[in-house]
């Protein structure tokens, strides 16, 4: 029954947010393919990207209500914004909390207790910085309903976030499979001591890929900000489930990244419909589990990894 | 004139175990150099180092007339040095072409007549460009990752073990590709285990035992010492 009714418009929430899960994980997917490290702090990339769009949106925009050509450039601004600020935040945790400790060789656990602690750092540093509530971006676009699709109503802002994230997923794509850069990351990915015998710079392709994905989880905290508004512990379930998306696509593996993020969005919104909303955290991590029994790297497995 | 490559009594150690006690050697250009040794001898920290993978405890890596061993391992491949690793190391991702691309990390411009030269080397590089190195056999991979070093234009092209874990007749046509390398105009220094072949394709030879050079000179004076066959030539070793 589920399959009929109420199918599309949770397809399509389902979609919606497994765009953004996307563009998080791939901060994650990246990260690991050339460090092996969970960078634990993402979820406060992602948050300080979405303070970094409130704050620039809220001083362009004000109380004023941007139609047509307008609202298209408030979005590119806010996404800008919120990108910088995430690869910001992301480059500065690198050089502090991560650079250090790989130069002192230190054990992997330093490294995640690193991640605790910078995210908690940041975590409540916004906290106390910027208060204790959501604090809502003033809208760049008027929501409402844009087209229909078999019956379902597809309001403006899903159409926002998937065309802003398809763009930048495909980006992304296209640069780490064709550009200089891209090929950087993936030699550090692959073999980081025969980089640096090419005359790849590790380090700084480590600082260009934690900024790669600071882009995107910056950019992603804009967008999940305009339905949700912006708090300091805005990051922590969004950047769990992208972590899993990650996992499930295959850690280390962009595509994975995006396939993952978008299986666990509409199965996450489907299984809403199907059994019922307090089921959707139990279903989506339930069928993590399940894959990761059958498929231990994920869906597509670790392509960027290490090599065999 | 000045050598190309000279170490000079170079010392390493992990942690606090001495793995070169200054060791010093010369390569010139043009020459090929062999150094010989049995495993754990010290002839892979000894390349290693030089690339700037491992740091000098004490001693001087100079070359062209420079002091290098304080760069990093990625500033010296920019200066002319190339090295082809151990167990050949490709990308197993890339393709063919990617992994030629890698070696011209440090270049700009246009690769074009590069990737001609090194498909004029190893027509089976060409054929499979397309192709995931990690897909090709043992030999092809060994051509990929002398060709991928050679992208950087090197002065000097050093060598771990090519030979290791191929067949004769590969390890055969890569020693002639060797020997071509240099005929084109690069220096090479050669680490190999597979001694007899090396210095029959070396000009000269240093042999290394426990971080130390206990023998150096022309390839025949070694192929005809007594106690070095004995070693590490396979002669002798029932009696």
């Amino acid at each position: 029954m589920c399959f009929t009714t109420n199918f599309w418009p949770f397809l399509v929430q389902g979609l919606a947010d497994g765009f953004l899960y996307a563009l998080i994980a791939l901060g994650y997917t990246l990260v690991y393919g050339v460090l092996q490290l969970i960078n634990f702090a993402h979820s406060e990339v992602f948050m300080s990207g979405g303070f970094a769009s409130y704050f620039v949106l809220e001083a362009l925009i004000g109380t004023s209500q941007p139609h047509g050509m307008a609202s298209v450039g408030y979005v590119a601004i806010g996404i800008g914004a919120g990108a910088f600020g995430g690869a910001l935040v992301a480059f500065l945790l690198e050089r502090v909390a991560y650079r250090p400790l790989r130069r002192r060789n230190a054990p992997r656990l330093a490294f995640l207790i690193s991640a605790i602690g910078g995210s908690y750092f940041i975590y409540n540093l916004a906290g106390k910085e910027f208060g204790r509530n959501a604090l809502e971006i003033p809208a760049p676009f008027l929501n409402g309903p844009a087209f229909t699709l078999f019956g379902a109503t597809i309001q403006t802002d899903y159409v926002v976030v998937a065309i802003c994230a398809i763009a930048m997923l495909i980006i992304v794509d296209r640069v780490v499979a064709m550009t200089r850069l891209g090929k950087g990351i993936r030699a550090v990915a692959q073999d980081a001591e025969t980089a640096s015998l090419m005359g790849v710079n590790i380090n700084r392709v480590i600082s260009q890929t934690f900024v790669i994905g600071g882009l995107l989880g910056g950019a992603a905290g804009f967008l999940f900000g305009l339905n949700f508004g912006v708090a300091y512990t805005m990051g922590f379930t969004p950047a769990l489930k992208a972590f899993t998306a990650a996992v499930l696509g295959g850690i280390g593996n962009i595509r994975g990244a995006v396939l993952g993020g978008l299986l666990l969005g509409v199965i996450e919104n489907l299984s809403v419909t199907c059994i019922g909303a307090n089921w959707r955290d139990v279903v989506a991590f339930g069928i993590l589990v399940a894959v990761l029994l059958v498929r231990p790297t994920g869906i597509l497995g670790e392509r960027l990894g290490r090599s065999a | 004139m000045t050598p190309v490559l000279e170490l000079v009594d170079l010392e390493v150690r992990y942690g606090s175990v001495p793995a070169l006690r200054g060791i010093s050697l010369v390569v010139e250009r043009g020459e090929i150099v062999t150094l010989l040794g049995a495993n754990g001898a010290g002839k892979t920290t000894t390349l290693r180092t030089i690339s700037g993978l491992h740091r000098a405890h004490s001693g001087r890596i100079v070359f062209n007339g420079r002091s290098i061993e304080a760069l990093a391992a990625h500033d010296v491949v920019g200066i002319g040095v190339g090295h082809v690793p151990e167990g050949r190391r490709i990308f197993p991702r890339m393709s063919v072409l990617e992994n030629l691309e890698m070696g011209a990390y440090r270049r700009r411009g246009e690769l074009k007549d590069d990737l001609e030269r090194i498909f004029q080397l190893f027509p089976v590089l060409g054929e499979r460009r397309r192709q995931d190195g990690g897909t090709l056999s043992g030999g092809e991979q060994q051509m990929l990752a002398i060709g991928r070093a050679m992208m950087s234009h090197p002065d000097v092209l050093l060598l771990d073990e090519p030979s290791m874990g191929l067949a004769p007749l590969v390890v055969k046509a890569i020693f002639s590709i060797i020997d071509q390398i240099r005929a084109d105009g690069t220096t090479i220094l050669l680490v190999e285990q597979n001694a007899t072949q090396a210095l029959q394709l070396a000009d000269r030879g240093y042999v290394l035992e426990n971080g130390e050079i206990v023998m150096s000179g022309p390839s025949e004076e070694i192929l005809g010492d007594q106690r070095i066959r004995a070693a590490y030539l396979g002669e002798g070793a029932a009696s």
